[in-house]
């Protein structure tokens, strides 16, 4: 499994959210430090779930960097992250 | 002074201070860039830190709100956020009036 898909799995299966978009932004990045050819290093995830209400911009994100913090660890460099509760 | 002690310091002495990856005039990552263009947009008045300094600061930082990426705003000693939530506080006018609502002077817009 690659890291766009783990990232999608670990997300789906805690949040059971009802939207999930998880994009590999590499690509965007070569030539940056942080980018290493070949390798996911720039993640954008989009995530519509019921998880999310109620919840502050800053909790939500703290949800998803706490799921993700294995992938941080191992070398994602960067999380771009956009969290909504659905219908908002 | 340790790397967290300074970081408390800066944020505790600065009424908005960014942790970033280059500098305000020279920002070295597009995140951070972002981020810079939000607050100049607004004209507000901050402290640009460059986490690339040291590595003591880059590990610092995310240590110090629990926050694993940067750039990081701080308006009063308080963690607003990293640019998603910068940038989307500001599209839905929120970053202006929590700002206002914290007592920070906008200076006029800079001419970009």
């Amino acid at each position: 499994m690659n890291t766009v898909q783990r990232i999608r799995e670990t997300l789906a299966r805690a949040l059971s959210p009802e939207q999930i978009e998880v994009i590999d932004e590499s690509g965007k990045h070569v030539g940056h430090r942080g980018h290493i050819p070949g390798k996911t290093t720039h993640v954008r995830v989009r995530v519509a779930a019921d998880a999310f209400r109620g919840k502050s911009r800053i909790e939500r994100h703290r949800m998803v960097n706490d799921l993700l913090a294995s992938e941080i660890a191992d070398g994602l460099h960067a999380l771009a992250i956009e969290a909504r509760a659905p219908g908002e | 002074m340790s790397a967290l002690e300074f970081i408390d310091q800066q944020v505790k002495s600065n009424d908005v201070v960014l942790f970033m990856k280059g500098t305000p005039q020279f920002p070295q990552c597009g995140f951070s860039g972002q981020v810079v263009q939000i607050l100049d947009y607004l004209g507000v008045p901050y402290k640009g830190v460059n986490v690339l300094d040291s590595d003591e600061l880059r590990q610092g930082i995310k240590t110090y709100s629990n926050w694993p990426t940067i750039p990081q705003l701080y308006v009063k000693g308080e963690f607003v956020g990293g640019c998603d939530i910068i940038r989307e506080m500001f599209q839905a006018g929120e970053l202006q009036s929590s700002l206002k609502e914290k007592g920070i002077t906008l200076r006029a817009p800079a001419q970009a």
